[in-house]
């Protein structure tokens, strides 16, 4: 375990956000969500993961779309806990319409969360990872980034964003041994799927090859295999976890 | 019938150059422009056209402007009436590496090129709906596709293209409209006339055609992804870049 080590989770407190936290904390001093949670349910989110045997996770409160927000809390971290070792860009937002009724303020939303949030948050790190010589940064896209989706221009244009950030940055910092890659998973059983009409789920799943859902942990697993310090050949990639439902 | 009409967004450039003459064949074209209002420059570039033979329109709009967008819209319904193709390629670099890119250069590509994308496309397309008819087409890049050094901002604009018109694609694809991307390679313009002789030959010697493209090359894929007998290819991205990537 690399424990003067820090790693850091966009979103962190969602179902992928949490199974990715918990899946890093055996590997890191400190592993922190980052998130926007009202009230005091992001100490009540630490203190849950904390009693599940995961002593090392913490939540701080932020906001990725505000670049201001993320230097301080970010610079806080480092000046508190040290060197940023992994980053996960995980934070990301939907707003469905088809494009003919999208309004701009739906555009902007979700451009502002998935994409120049992601800007805003990987700009704080970079510098650390550099001066360490060593850094992995994981971007969370989507198996809608690859194949588009009915209604989700938007969502669909963020996501894909990532592909050429990823690469771009990848170029940029192998050099200096930090890998850059992205994940793409199709279809999680996480709150937002159950949210969706049984009849609508079912077709989803009848889609998808494995004929089901991916599990929350399956996503995590992915995110430790590419932090892994072993994956260091590994940047500018992208891996798809969708069970077979897209397939390039 | 009265000949179908066509926007190029970014049509004064050196790609938009190219791609509003080779329209001009078969479409009546107008030309977006922005450049603070320096509308003298634009009426130059027009009397340059129309010296060579070619007859263009000239629409002024800030294209990461979504109520301008929405007024060259109108201004074009009530010239022509309709809008048949629309071009979406007006682009900016900011170059820079993340470690040094700052906030503003960023969100300014990110406007520019891709925000520009939904304010045009958005406008426009219920025009095209409406006649059941429409090809819209958007210029990503090579560096999109692949990734490139000091360009986080720009590929990170231009492979959003992608995902925002295979979703577009899926949606109107029943509505007679197509939706596809253009990724160019390296192409000979102004934008590439400020790049050292050293770097540009290092460019060159990654290329398997051996030279740069020709943005009429880059206008002839928009002319065939354009045309009525094309309706069939919707969601597609069509790579010219003389090999440098597959």
């Amino acid at each position: 375990m690399k424990a003067d080590k820090l790693a850091l989770i966009t979103g962190g407190t969602g179902d992928i956000g949490t199974a990715i936290a918990k899946q890093l904390s055996p590997m890191f001093g400190h592993v922190v969500a980052l998130d926007i949670l009202p009230g005091n349910q992001g100490e009540l989110w630490q203190a849950s993961v904390n009693e599940q045997g995961f002593q090392n996770v913490m939540f701080r409160h932020m906001d990725v779309t505000s670049f201001e927000q993320c230097e301080a809390v970010i610079g806080k971290l480092i000046a508190e806990f040290g060197h940023v070792e992994v980053l996960v860009n995980n934070a990301g937002i939907t707003r469905d319409a088809v494009f003919n009724k999208m309004t701009k303020q739906q555009w902007d939303e979700v451009l502002r969360v998935n994409l120049d949030g992601m800007f805003n948050v990987t700009r704080q790190v970079v510098e650390s990872m550099r001066n360490q010589m060593s850094g992995r940064i994981v971007n969370i896209s989507s198996v809608n980034a690859q194949k588009g989706q009915f209604s989700q221009a938007n969502y669909a244009a963020s996501k894909s964003g990532i592909y050429g950030f990823t690469k771009s940055l990848a170029q940029e910092l192998m050099s200096k041994q930090i890998t850059v890659n992205s994940i793409s998973p199709g279809y999680v059983n996480t709150r937002l799927m159950k949210g969706i009409r049984p009849d609508i789920l079912q077709s989803i799943i009848d889609l998808i090859p494995a004929k089901r859902l991916a599990e929350p942990e399956e996503i995590a697993w992915v995110v430790e295999f590419l932090v892994d310090e072993k994956s260091r050949y590994i940047t500018g990639s992208n891996l798809s976890v969708n069970g077979g439902l897209h397939m390039y | 019938m009265d000949k179908m009409t066509a926007i190029v967004t970014g049509g004064t450039g050196g790609i938009g150059s190219a791609i509003c003459q080779r329209l001009t064949r078969d479409y009546k074209v107008i030309a977006c422009y922005f450049k603070n209002g320096k509308h003298d420059e634009a009426k130059r570039w027009q009397d340059e056209q129309r010296q060579a033979g070619f007859d263009i329109d000239i629409v002024y709009a800030d294209m990461a402007n979504f109520a301008d967008c929405e007024k060259l819209t109108a201004l074009v319904m009530e010239r022509y009436g309709h809008i048949d193709v629309l071009i979406n390629n007006a682009g900016i670099t900011c170059d820079t590496t993340l470690r040094k890119m700052t906030s503003l250069q960023w969100q300014q590509v990110i406007d520019a090129n891709l925000t520009s994308v939904f304010n045009m496309t958005r406008n426009i397309l219920p025009v095209m709906i409406e006649r059941n008819y429409g090809r819209i087409i958007t210029i990503s890049s090579i560096n999109g596709r692949k990734g490139q050094i000091g360009q986080c901002n720009y590929a990170a604009s231009k492979s959003a293209m992608f995902g925002f018109s295979k979703s577009l694609a899926q949606e109107v694809a029943r509505k007679g409209i197509t939706v596809n991307t253009i990724s160019p390679g390296y192409i000979e313009t102004p934008m590439l006339a400020d790049v050292k002789e050293e770097v540009l030959n290092g460019i060159i010697a990654n290329i398997p055609v051996g030279r740069l493209g020709k943005s009429s090359e880059v206008a002839e894929a928009v002319a065939f992804l354009a045309s009525v007998d094309s309706g069939f290819i919707t969601g597609a991205n069509l790579d010219v870049n003389g090999g440098q990537y597959m």
